[in-house]
């Protein structure tokens, strides 16, 4: 058995066979083994998205087990360039070949957190905790350090002792409210990564 | 880039100088490879180090960091010289021959106006001679001593290839080599592109540089071509989209300004944007700025922007002077902030001196952090031994660290760096409690405006007025947003030619640009990416590969800014009778009646060429400037300053100018100053880079990436190791005035000592990538040891060019 082709071993076994099942059984020729990821993806949900890192945008599609059901959970099991995509045609260096990684980093963080001044670590707080406190600082220190009018009379209405730095791997839609959001509270010190 | 990833196949000639595509960008690079294969092109690159791009290219030259102006002048005065010009190119679309103003004057490094008290110049004398009429007088026999083709000519007469040789490093025979290369390109079927990055931009005459190899590109007829242009490549997947959506200090999106304090009537804010032509019949396309700000302030604003309160024009702050992120710094050191939010940007990493970061963070009372992981700057605080070596019970700043999804877990648009707006779908939930930017942004403000409408406070109305119609307020859906941003009608819109025909009906999404209005009946949330959702859907998520005419526009793949354009200025690719220069690559055409082709028209779609309306219909000349007017900050033509670190005690072109040695207008604070290291201490130049198998200080974090490049280490060529003693594999110490760092010591071939000025100048080579957080083994932040000065223009650092000391650790 150990010469058959893929083929062959595919013909003979149909495609919904489970591969462990079939290392059992003693069916385990070289290339099939090889290709695990073929039967991974056959009950996996394509999504198509863009590489998050550099701005060649190259188009990825991403497989997630679970059906959509509603109880069932998504996860993203594998990551692959997007063969159909006109700039990297199914290509990925080895940043976007290692993009499932990030989803799954162990630095991926999971719940919000507050560190006290003077303190040495984190403690875990709940989102409306850290929204309520946040809304509260900054209002605060905007309704402190607002200035309507300038030195000259003029009116200038703006917030400078608060600041923002804005993402560079978000979404536009992200980037769009973002600003809405900000700028009308009078904020200026306002900067993205574009900068650097 | 003002073309596209796919188009650099059509190249003959590819520079690559100020980047390193193979290594930072290789899935793009790979259309250069394409066009090496199938269009036998050429690829040069020009770079300090031996890098991989240099690795498959035709030709490569060795330059110290920071120099390119001297490079890039020295083309200019050889296209001159030897008449390597595209002229029926230059003649019509170019400001070659125009007649500047009386008054303007170079000498010993400085332009006319400079006032060395306050850095900076009075700009006064660098502009055009207006003739009676109003239009710009010119000279099209290029005769008259003070048009613009005689101005340049003289500027870059002492770029040559002496100075190049002394001042770059670069030998005289590689340098005319490629210049002999470029000037290849003067002809109408060939065709250069230029790709650059970092390596250009952060210097602190970065925007500069940029400027004077575009001048390259216009003499050579290079802009506006399939193959051409000047293509930044940028560095992260939606920086194009967040400029573009102008969130900086002096933006708005699209490229709108905001006003400044002086300009308190609204009227003279919009007229002032909006310039007049300056030669007769040209289109000046912001003279519909009024169009574009109004359905700005309706998009924020809705029913309480009036015609009556100026749409809102009091509720946008005004200006004294541009925040960015290096001022913020400062401003913080100097307790003048209290509160700052990063939203997925890890400062501490990014900005320059980190010293100064964790000062300038320490002095905040409150410090937000919004990422999908554990960064540097959420952490400043903590102590990770040598690498951040802080007390936290000193530190007295609260922080809120909130976990955010990323790409996999949202649906949305990015923005790549040939304009792209590309549409993608979530794939699985974010981990833990993480939520979206938008939920945290929206939870944010529906807060903040509950506390201003039961509490009252500072100025609410911008606030409780800001317009919020999405479903759920605290959830606002993408698919609301982009819709949002691109436009639609708010009443019925009448054709402008025909009022009794209705063109868009109330409620309708609009197909582009051309259809806002400044009446208060449109809303668009950034003009250029109007008609991204139009009346038939969603276009960035279109994806149809199709490539009818074979020149790689694909114009049904997603959508491009603007107006689904693919090469920025493509008239230009046209004679003055509108005919292709080069037929065997046509972009446009004029067909007797209309514009069109393989792209987009850039330019009126029914403009009889014969009206002479210019390609660069942005510019109230209708032609692109070789002078820039006022629009850079050192001068209107690029000139040489040594990086503020500069291994040189005098600046070879203007020796007698001390003035003249670095940056003349670059802002520096003072503290900044009196951390600049000198030669004598720190005798080696250093340059920071990136690697391909890992991203800025993200993927650390990311296990397959951490373990092709685990451990931090520095590159320095094989003369600098047997001079200080140290073998590869070796610990070296790298100290600046500012810190130090240790790392292994990569000994390569890849760095050459260079013989500059008549010594022997050693580069070394310091990659970014690794800190206190993450998978791979912890190391120093390089921005350890960088200086604080900034583009006279951008205020990009200067991480290209600095100096230190290398030592065996």
């Amino acid at each position: 058995m150990t010469d058959m082709t893929r083929r062959q071993f595919f013909k003979l076994t149909g495609a919904t066979l489970v591969g462990s099942s079939l290392g059992l059984l003693g069916f385990a020729p070289g290339p099939a083994l090889a290709e695990v990821r073929q039967f991974k993806l056959l009950r996996a949900t394509e999504i198509r998205n863009t590489c998050p890192y550099c701005s060649v945008a190259c188009g990825i599609l991403m497989y997630s087990l679970g059906d959509r059901a509603k109880n069932a959970e998504a996860n993203i099991i594998h990551i692959e360039g997007d063969p159909d995509h006109p700039v990297n045609r199914g290509t990925l260096r080895p940043k976007g070949a290692g993009l499932l990684d990030m989803v799954h980093s162990k630095s991926r963080l999971t719940h919000p957190e507050y560190r006290a001044p003077g303190s040495d670590k984190w403690q875990r707080i709940s989102w409306d905790d850290a929204l309520d406190r946040i809304s509260r600082l900054l209002k605060a220190d905007r309704d402190a350090n607002f200035v309507a009018k300038n030195a000259e009379g003029q009116t200038v209405n703006r917030w400078i002792t608060t600041g923002m730095l804005a993402a560079s791997g978000a979404t536009n839609e992200v980037g769009y409210l973002t600003h809405k959001v900000m700028r009308p509270m009078g904020l200026l010190v306002f900067d993205n990564q574009a900068r650097v | 880039m003002t073309n596209h990833w796919v188009d650099i196949r059509n190249a003959d000639l590819v520079l690559i100088m100020g980047g390193n595509a193979a290594e930072a960008h290789p899935c793009g690079f790979k259309w250069v490879t394409e066009a090496k294969a199938h269009n036998k092109a050429r690829l040069i690159v020009v770079d300090p180090r031996f890098t991989r791009s240099a690795a498959i290219a035709d030709y490569y030259a060795p330059i110290r960091t920071g120099t390119d102006i001297v490079f890039l002048g020295a083309v200019i005065n050889y296209l001159l010289t030897n008449d390597k010009i595209q002229h029926e190119y230059v003649r019509n679309y170019t400001d070659l021959s125009f007649i500047v103003k009386e008054g303007f004057a170079f000498e010993q490094g400085l332009f006319s106006g400079y006032d060395a008290q306050a850095r900076k110049y009075d700009k006064s004398s660098w502009d055009y001679e207006l003739g009676d009429d109003g239009y710009v007088r010119t000279d099209p026999t290029f005769a008259h001593p003070r048009c613009v083709y005689n101005l340049l000519k003289q500027h870059y007469s002492r770029y040559t290839p002496e100075m190049v040789e002394r001042i770059c490093g670069t030998v005289q025979e590689k340098f005319l080599h490629i210049a002999e290369q470029i000037a290849s390109t003067a002809t109408t079927d060939r065709a250069m592109t230029i790709m650059y990055a970092l390596g250009w931009t952060q210097h602190s005459v970065g925007s500069q540089m940029i400027r004077c190899a575009a001048m390259v590109q216009l003499l050579l007829g290079n802009i506006g071509i399939a193959g051409g242009g000047m293509n930044a490549l940028r560095g992260h997947s939606n920086i194009q989209g967040f400029t573009d959506l102008g969130l900086l200090s002096n933006l708005l999106p699209g490229y709108l300004t905001l006003p400044g304090e002086k300009e308190q009537d609204y009227a003279k804010y919009i007229a002032a944007r909006a310039p007049r032509p300056l030669r007769p019949n040209q289109l000046s396309y912001w003279q519909n700025y009024s169009k574009f700000h109004v359905s700005l302030m309706k998009a924020w604003w809705g029913d309480a922007a009036t015609a009556q309160n100026d749409w809102g024009y009091e509720w946008l702050p005004k200006l004294d002077k541009a925040y960015d992120l290096l001022l913020a710094i400062e401003l913080m050191n100097q307790g003048k902030m209290n509160g700052y939010i990063c939203q997925g940007f890890n400062p501490l990493a990014a900005a320059p001196n980190k010293a100064k970061a964790i000062a300038g963070f320490s002095q905040l009372k409150y410090l937000i952090v919004m990422d999908p992981l554990a960064t540097e700057t959420s952490e400043f605080w903590r102590n990770h031994g040598e690498h951040n070596d802080v007390d936290p019970t000193k530190i007295q700043t609260e922080v809120f660290r909130l976990p955010t999804s990323l790409f996999a877990e949202e649906d949305g648009a990015f923005v790549n760096s040939g304009r792209w707006l590309q549409w993608h779908w979530k794939g699985a939930e974010p981990p833990g409690e993480a939520r979206s930017d938008l939920e945290i942004m929206a939870g944010l403000f529906t807060r903040i405006r509950k506390l201003y409408q039961s509490e009252g406070g500072a100025y609410p109305d911008p606030i409780v007025k800001l317009a919020w119609p999405y479903a759920n307020p605290d959830s606002p859906t993408a698919d609301e947003l982009a819709k949002e941003y691109s436009g639609r009608a708010l009443k019925d819109l009448p054709d402008p030619k025909d009022p009794t025909r209705i063109i868009r009906k109330a409620g309708e999404q609009l197909a582009g640009f051309a259809e806002l209005r400044d009446d208060g009946s449109t809303v668009s949330g950034c003009w250029i990416f109007c008609g991204a959702w139009g009346p038939t859907g969603n276009l960035m998520a279109r994806r149809d590969n199709s490539d009818p005419t074979g020149i790689g526009n694909t114009l049904n793949w997603a959508w491009a800014w603007p107006a689904n354009r693919r090469v920025l200025y493509n008239r230009a690719s046209c004679d003055a009778g509108g005919k292709p220069f080069n037929p065997a690559r046509k972009l446009v055409g004029w067909n007797g009646a209309a514009w069109g082709g393989a792209d987009v028209p850039d330019y009126k779609a029914d403009e009889d060429p014969a009206n002479g309306m210019g390609p660069f219909i942005m510019l109230p000349e209708g032609v692109a400037r070789l002078f820039a007017r006022d629009a850079m900050n050192e001068g209107p033509f690029p000139e040489h300053y040594e990086p503020f670190e500069t291994p040189l005690a005098a600046n070879p072109l203007n020796p007698d100018q001390p003035l003249a040695l670095n940056n003349p207008i670059a802002r520096v604070f003072q503290g900044d100053r009196e951390a600049f290291g000198k030669s004598d201490r720190f005798p080696h130049v250093a340059t920071t880079y990136r690697l391909t198998e890992h991203f800025h200080y993200w993927t650390k974090h990311v296990e397959l990436n951490a373990i092709l490049q685990p451990e931090q280490f520095v590159e320095i060529g094989e003369a600098l190791a047997k001079e200080i003693g140290v073998a590869a594999g070796e610990r070296v110490r790298v100290t600046s005035n500012r810190g130090y760092i240790t790392a292994v010591a990569m000994v390569t071939k890849r760095i050459k000592a260079l013989r500059v000025d008549g010594k022997t100048v050693h580069t070394v080579g310091i990659p970014v990538h690794w800190g206190f957080t993450g998978t791979a083994k912890t190391g120093f932040l390089a921005n350890t040891l960088t200086p604080v000065v900034g583009d006279g223009n951008s205020q990009t650092p200067e991480f290209k060019s600095f100096l230190v000391r290398v030592e065996k650790a």
